[in-house]
């Protein structure tokens, strides 16, 4: 598993598919096909014939000074075939094999609730709205595990101050496609779906707060949320939510899926707290992916190692008490 | 109570030799698992999240083990054909011990870091790690009295001893089921085999008394 440093260029501008996978495993597909594609979707599948990914589109963006630097990316083959979207599946390999099923175009995202300017729009129109940036931010799951992935989007900021909130409005909630025609494992969960998410409104003005379309320099793999998600990196990445189709304005703390299902488990803000574990497991230490069996354990930082940036969003919060 | 399997054996036309290679059989089906993933361990080709690889790979091999030791009885009083494969269960048993063990290890090793001080938290915090633990220590003793000097001197107590199989089982997926997510189902088959057999005891055992009775009259 090829794990490389966060180079000084953007992985849109140097990085064809084929180098972030496994080089060894290319050059065996590539002789043993006696082929060499010249297309690099193509050649991705060449590599490993186990690597599902469901997008090919580069995107073009821009460096962001928000990125976090100095630690290892996660493969992109570990990114794309290591998830937690349970409505293909709740098995971490089930999104990779079933969600190819998933149309993302055409794709409209429904504004609505406490905004002056509610609208429906259109995914490519939505990709438009500001220039997009590559974000590596680290990855913290509420199971333990984690990874530092380059994504791709800009803040929600963006999108908030286009639609105009109005004051009244204190939440903003995601909720994710729930489609049993694309999405048949659905049914194979006792959730009860659409996947549902919310925050509050000044955290989804934080800048690191970050609508996402694409990873590594690509456009979002159906397995990781295509074609639009949200990504926060100093909470548990459920509350992250995955292929969105409406973003709703609330006045009062919406209701979350998993904070519905088990609310002792999973808290609404549930950010990344090594203090406050998980009823069942410790939340001091986590489980790097990627890394060999005895370098997985790592500690766990404060607010993901974001703190410098967000931890004045909960002064005077007891967060043992609002985990 | 050596007399006993070759008697069993005899009755039902399986020769000694085809049970010493059924047994080479279920040793390697058994060793063959836990070597290749020493192997991938070694490739460091263990997935994603290798710690739960192992984690997954041996507890899932701890229950399936348990429950299909549990299901020789029933098979037996079923088919009375089969009653040579009493032959297997204590193998299989500890065979249940042992992936029960590399089980507990990771846990100590990869979670707890060897930190008694993290087991004992987990212990006094997390129900689904007493679980996990009383479902290995129930099965301690049964591993402790698996020799056949142990079956002899024992008696009668034997058999009632190692009734705690069942128990062992039940506490091992009560740990799989408290510690998967809300939502994930992935214990329901292993679930619906261990209760059919805990169904099928007093079920068969009916069974087998009314073919009795009927021959007897």
């Amino acid at each position: 598993m090829l794990i490389r440093k966060s180079p000084e260029i953007l992985y849109s501008e140097v990085t064809p598919k084929a180098d972030y996978l496994d080089r060894r495993k290319f050059m065996k597909g590539a002789m043993a096909t006696g082929l060499l594609a010249s297309s690099v979707a193509g050649v991705s599948r060449l590599i490993d014939p186990g690597t599902e990914v469901f997008a090919d589109t580069k995107l073009s963006t821009v460096k962001s000074p928000l990125s976090t630097t100095g630690e290892d990316l996660t493969s992109y083959q570990d990114i794309t075939h290591y998830n937690n979207f349970y409505e293909f599946g709740t098995d971490k390999g089930d999104p990779a094999r079933n969600a190819g099923s998933l149309k993302t175009r055409p794709w409209v995202v429904s504004i609505e609730g406490l905004v002056n300017k509610p609208q429906k729009i259109d995914i490519d129109s939505l990709m438009k709205l500001h220039p997009l940036e590559e974000r590596v931010y680290r990855f913290r799951c509420v199971e333990a595990w984690s990874m530092v992935i380059p994504w791709v989007g800009y803040s929600l900021s963006e999108l908030i101050k286009q639609v105009d909130p109005k004051p009244e409005a204190k939440y903003v909630q995601f909720l994710s496609l729930a489609d049993p025609s694309q999405m048949p494992q659905m049914r194979e969960s006792s959730i009860s779906w659409p996947y549902s998410e919310g925050l509050r409104m000044d955290e989804a003005m934080h800048p690191l707060t970050l609508l996402t379309f694409g990873l590594y320099g690509e456009t979002l793999p159906n397995q990781d949320g295509a074609p639009v998600r949200i990504i926060v990196p100093w909470k548990y990445g459920f509350k992250s939510a995955k292929s969105i189709v409406k973003i709703k304005f609330v006045a009062k703390q919406p209701e979350t899926t998993w904070n519905d299902l088990a609310s002792n488990e999973y808290g609404f803000y549930s950010n990344v707290n090594p203090n406050v574990d998980h009823p069942r497991w410790s939340q001091k230490t986590e489980r790097r992916i990627g890394a060999s069996l005895f370098k997985q354990r790592r500690t766990t930082l404060m607010f993901n190692g974001y703190g410098d940036q967000v931890a004045s969003l909960y002064n005077g919060m007891d967060l043992k008490k609002y985990f | 109570m050596a007399w006993t399997s070759r008697n069993i054996s005899d009755r039902m036309a399986i020769s000694n030799r085809t049970i010493v290679g059924l047994k080479v059989l279920v040793h390697a089906a058994c060793l063959a698992p836990v070597a290749w993933l020493l192997w991938r361990m070694v490739e460091n080709n263990l997935g994603p999240d290798p710690t739960a690889t192992v984690t997954f790979f041996t507890g899932r091999g701890t229950l399936r083990l348990l429950v299909l030791s549990l299901a020789i009885t029933p098979v037996r009083r079923l088919i009375p054909q089969l009653a040579w494969i009493i032959r297997f269960r204590r193998m299989l048993g500890l065979y249940a011990f042992f992936y029960g063990c590399l089980h507990l290890l990771t846990y100590v090793g990869l979670y707890a870091g060897f930190s008694v001080a993290a087991m004992i938290d987990d212990i006094t915090r997390r129900r689904f790690i007493v679980a996990g633990l009383v479902s290995w220590l129930l099965m301690l003793p049964l591993a402790l009295t698996s020799t056949t000097w142990s079956i002899r001197k024992l008696g009668k107590n034997w058999a009632r001893l190692h009734r705690l199989a069942y128990l062992s089982a039940f506490a091992g997926l009560t740990h799989y089921w408290w510690g998967v997510k809300q939502g994930v189902l992935t214990p329901v088959p292993i679930t619906i085999v261990f209760w059919m057999l805990m169904l099928a005891r007093p079920l068969t055992s009916w069974w087998s008394k009314r073919r009795t009775v009927r021959a007897a009259s």
